[in-house]
């Protein structure tokens, strides 16, 4: 779990570093080796890693806009994901989706830039779960400005009435872009949400990894036994802008300090030299994940681009005739999800 | 159709998002009914400054932020409107549609005609268009067909903070539901530079720009170049490009969709006699069909040759090789534009 977090935070901000080259002097969003928006998570690594941690392979998540952390502790091809943000040919999605629309079939994952919309696709997961009687489970992770979207209502009620195997996830970060929460929603947890349609509600009030842990332990226990779902909302924090090059005027400093106080990775680390972990032992891992992100950035940007006719394909799995504009591919491609 | 426009004598240059603003302002302050609401519109200004500078003329009950619930304020805007105020709702991207369209296209659109013109809606929606800046397919579409499409809504596309000012006076004074579709790279963001068309002189009066009116950005005699949005500005380059071949391009910059103009268009036509449509939307089903469409209907004698350019039906990919593949460049423009030319 802390190898996750390490890892997450590391990764970050080396991609931090990349995304602004070729963007100053004046910030340019379009410039650089990564263009298109960037969200980070950092400081909201213990809500990925806690959980993640319940999970197996077979086990679907999805993830919103700002999914590094999550994908990572959910086991996502670290060199392809970062293949697909410098929008490489060997990317998870070959250079079409980018940091927001990782798809990873392999370990079962997804994202989507639409707010809340990855809710009703982890439903659908425990559906099917359900349908064909095994004991995989769905997580959704959404933020807590997402809460407030019919996406997500309706798939609590879906998944309650139908007693399905999903944990919601909230990540509360207290800022939805430039909207503090209590000036958009109605209650002060969203873990109230659950109330309405009777589900277990949960939350982890400080961005406490070990509470996470306990917290998801269970509820992934419950779905994974056929008790239906679960709502967690967990407290994280937002330690930069929204997306990178957001000014982020609208935000206390005091509020930027205070978030950059809580930093839920030295409160894991302070647990494991409290529970007798060595200081060497944290180091190793510190290093692995150091060594682990460098070579998956390297390899990444040694991959070629796609070339620009790859634009015409896989708009479908199984194309009609006629609708490509490049020559129709001799490769048959999988109807399946999973090549 | 005749132009009843002031003229841009005023020295004043401002960016496309600074014009639609003052529009918006001064609206706030001359009716009471009209107020903004929408995602980060307030403390932030709108992410692609839409609002910048309204909260320090208005408070936050006038300029107002609201939960990441597209189908709840949007309707919402709806029934205020139904209420005789006068909202403008913004929908952060254009992508977003698809979690609000009921409230888009069964209400705001239909009330009018279904309640026998009882009903009316006089809103507005503003929202950001266009891609080029890498942000794959969930942020990067224009969308301009598929609202045209849909019945009951007025559709406005901005190229000029000129016009950008002067349609959304006359979008907020509409009895009608308008949908204001802003493109984001045209905007004069920091972070997001403009290429040098949309930044214009702009009056500080306000003023109209009556819908259906396109205007002819660029007058020419042998290729009528039709478009919209950020795509003006690259057929204008095209333009200048051409005329060092001695080809003469009018660029027609249709402004408004629904009404659509096709009289200007059709009068360039039987000048020129070569089409080019351009659009940054999806080329099946959209604006180049039926722009095409209304000039072969209307004056298929003139034309000699046609041909359109737009985002081949694929959705938006994010590796910059290949968003520039599918985006119309000035490049390709230039390229049809000299196919038609010499075709005929
Ligand atoms: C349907 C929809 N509306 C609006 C947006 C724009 N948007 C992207 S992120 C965001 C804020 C999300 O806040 P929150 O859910 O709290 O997550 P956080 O970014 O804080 O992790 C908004 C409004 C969107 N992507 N999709």
């Amino acid at each position: 779990m802390f190898d996750d977090m390490v890892t997450a935070r590391n990764y970050e901000e080396r991609l931090q570093e990349e995304y602004l080259e070729g963007k100053q002097p004046a910030f340019d969003i379009s410039a650089g080796p990564i263009p298109g928006e960037l969200h980070l998570a950092a400081g909201h690594e213990a809500s990925g890693a806690g959980v993640c941690q319940h999970l197996r392979e077979d086990d679907t998540v999805t993830a919103p806009h700002r999914p590094h952390h999550v994908a990572i502790a959910k086991g996502v091809d670290l060199k392809r994901m970062t293949a697909e943000i410098f929008g490489r040919q060997a990317g998870l999605c070959k250079g079409k989706g980018g940091h927001m629309h990782l798809f990873d079939p392999d370990v079962k994952f997804a994202c989507s830039g639409i707010i809340a919309e990855g809710c009703p696709p982890a439903v659908g997961a425990g559906l099917a779960a359900k349908k064909r009687n095994t004991d995989s489970v769905a997580v959704a992770f959404l933020g807590e400005g997402a809460i407030d979207q019919g996406a997500f209502l309706e798939s609590l009620n879906l998944a309650s009435v139908q007693n399905l195997p999903v944990v919601f996830v909230i990540e509360d970060n207290d800022w939805a872009i430039s909207m503090p929460k209590e000036r958009v929603t109605d209650v002060e947890n969203g873990s109230q949400r659950a109330d309405g349609f009777d589900l277990p509600g949960v939350r982890v009030d400080s961005d406490d990894a070990i509470a996470i842990y306990e917290t998801a332990k269970k509820a992934v226990g419950r779905a994974r036994d056929g008790n239906g779902p679960t709502l967690i909302e967990v407290q994280v924090h937002r330690r930069m802008g929204h997306f990178m090059g957001d000014p982020e005027s609208y935000r206390p400093e005091t509020d930027t300090e205070a978030a950059q106080q809580r930093d839920s990775i030295e409160r894991l680390a302070s647990d494991l030299r409290a529970h007798g972990v060595d200081e060497e032992e944290i180091e190793e891992i510190r290093d692995n994940a150091h060594d682990r992100v460098e070579e998956a950035i390297e390899w990444a940007k040694d991959q070629p681009e796609p070339e620009p006719e790859e634009a015409y394909e896989d708009v479908f799995s199984n194309p009609p005739s006629g609708v490509t504009d490049t020559e129709p591919s001799i490769e048959i491609r999988p109807s399946g999800g999973d090549d | 159709m005749a132009q009843q426009e002031p003229e841009q004598e005023s020295g004043r240059m401002l960016t496309m998002s600074r014009a639609m603003v003052e529009a918006i302002a001064h609206e706030m302050h001359e009716n009471e009914e009209v107020f903004y609401m929408g995602e980060d519109v307030a403390d932030y200004g709108g992410i692609f400054d839409s609002t910048d500078g309204l909260l320090d003329e208005f408070d936050h009950d006038r300029i107002m932020d609201v939960p990441i619930s597209e189908t709840a304020y949007l309707g919402a805007a709806v029934g205020a409107a139904q209420e005789g105020m006068r909202p403008i709702a913004e929908l952060m991207f254009v992508d977003f549609f698809g979690v609000c369209m009921d409230q888009i296209y069964n209400q705001m659109a239909k009330n009018t005609y279904m309640s026998g013109g009882s009903v009316n809606v006089p809103m507005v929606l503003t929202t950001a268009v266009g891609g080029t800046y890498n942000d794959a397919a969930q942020h990067s579409q224009t969308l301009y067909g598929t609202f045209a499409h849909l019945p009951g809504m007025k559709v406005v596309v901005p190229s000029t903070a000129y016009d950008a000012k002067g349609l959304m006076h006359n979008a907020i004074r509409d009895d009608d539901p308008v949908v204001y579709l802003f493109h984001k790279r045209l905007m004069g963001i920091g972070w997001m530079p403009a290429p040098d068309g949309p930044k214009t002189a702009v009056p500080e009066d306000d003023y109209t720009i009556p819908f259906g009116n396109a205007d002819i950005k660029r007058k020419g005699d042998d290729v009528t170049v039709v478009t919209l949005g950020l795509h003006v500005h690259r057929a204008l380059e095209a333009a200048d490009s051409l005329a060092d071949d001695d080809i003469e391009t009018e660029v027609i910059d249709l402004r408004t969709l629904v009404p659509l103009d096709t009289e200007t268009v059709q009068e360039s036509v039987e000048k020129t006699g070569r089409l080019v449509v351009v659009d940054e939307d999806y080329r099946s089903f959209g604006v180049t069909g039926e722009i095409i469409a209304s000039v072969a209907e209307g004056s298929l004698d003139d034309l000699d040759a046609v041909e359109r350019v737009a985002v081949p039906d694929v959705p938006l990919p994010y590796a910059r090789p290949l968003e520039n593949e599918v985006i119309p460049g000035t490049d390709d423009i230039i390229e049809t534009v000299q196919n038609v030319h010499s075709n005929s």
